[in-house]
């Protein structure tokens, strides 16, 4: 891996059928590259949990993912409602996801903790009505 | 115990032979939040749920589990086998409850 690898994937609102398509492509390209077990399987649950997020409240959105030989970046970007308390938000069990989603095993408030804690570094810039960017990183040295 | 060691036991319904039968089975694992599972679910693990929907695949393959078993005689829709057969994961049925059909697979473990 001597250069920057950038993957961009759209993802669609209300898509449950095809949510996790990206984080699996991403973890079989990485694996693919021979990153390390360990280093993939944070990328992967980090990102899935950004994409479940996309599809259930943000209308879904884009996702970039630079693959350097120094860290996985990933940035997650949404025109969704944005989130009015991030602190609250960012609380285990925490949910604002509707029943629908609850039916189909989500929605346990662990997405945005899973992701802080999958993730190296990670921050999020939020507008009301705007939309959020999630910006994740796992390091590979 | 493999997953093949395990399906050669004839305890559970087959749904899905997958790719992976060579690999062994680490402990079994119970969660029926796949938000839980995404960030628990040990690798290798025989995952034993009631949510029988594409999302659980989705989770299953992310976490690499090395098989999963749906309890209480819940039976995945054509949609979800599809993506088992796509994804090369095996997918057991039980009839038991969680708690019986991981003490199963607990017992051949430490057999």
């Amino acid at each position: 891996m001597s250069q920057q690898i950038e993957l961009k994937y759209n993802i669609s609102a209300d898509d449950f059928t095809r949510a996790g398509e990206a984080s699996s492509d991403v973890k079989s390209k990485l694996k693919q590259m021979g990153v390390s077990p360990e280093s993939v399987r944070k990328v992967a649950i980090a990102m899935y949990e950004g994409e479940i997020n996309m599809v259930i409240h943000a209308h879904g959105g884009e996702i970039k993912v630079t693959i350097s030989p120094e860290e996985i970046l990933m940035v997650l970007k949404d025109k969704g409602p944005g989130i009015p308390d991030i602190d609250l938000a960012m609380q285990a069990g925490y949910s604002t996801a509707p029943d629908k989603v609850r039916s189909l095993g989500f929605g346990a408030g662990m997405g945005l903790p899973n992701m802080k804690k999958y993730s190296d570094e990670m921050n999020i810039e939020t507008e009301l009505g705007i939309g959020t960017t999630v910006t994740m990183s796992v390091k590979l040295q | 115990m493999t997953v093949r060691e395990l399906l050669e036991k004839n305890i559970f319904k087959l749904v899905n032979e997958g790719e992976n039968t060579g690999r062994e089975i680490s402990v079994p694992y119970c969660c029926d939040l796949l938000s839980i599972a995404m960030g628990k679910a040990p690798s290798g693990a025989a995952w034993v749920t009631v949510m029988a929907n594409i999302n659980t695949l989705a989770v299953a393959a992310l976490t690499e589990v090395a098989c999963i078993i749906l309890a209480e005689g819940v039976l995945p829709d054509e949609q979800t086998v599809n993506k088992a057969k796509e994804q090369g994961i095996t997918l057991l049925a039980a009839e038991e409850p969680v708690f019986e059909t991981s003490l199963q697979v607990y017992n051949l473990l430490n057999a």
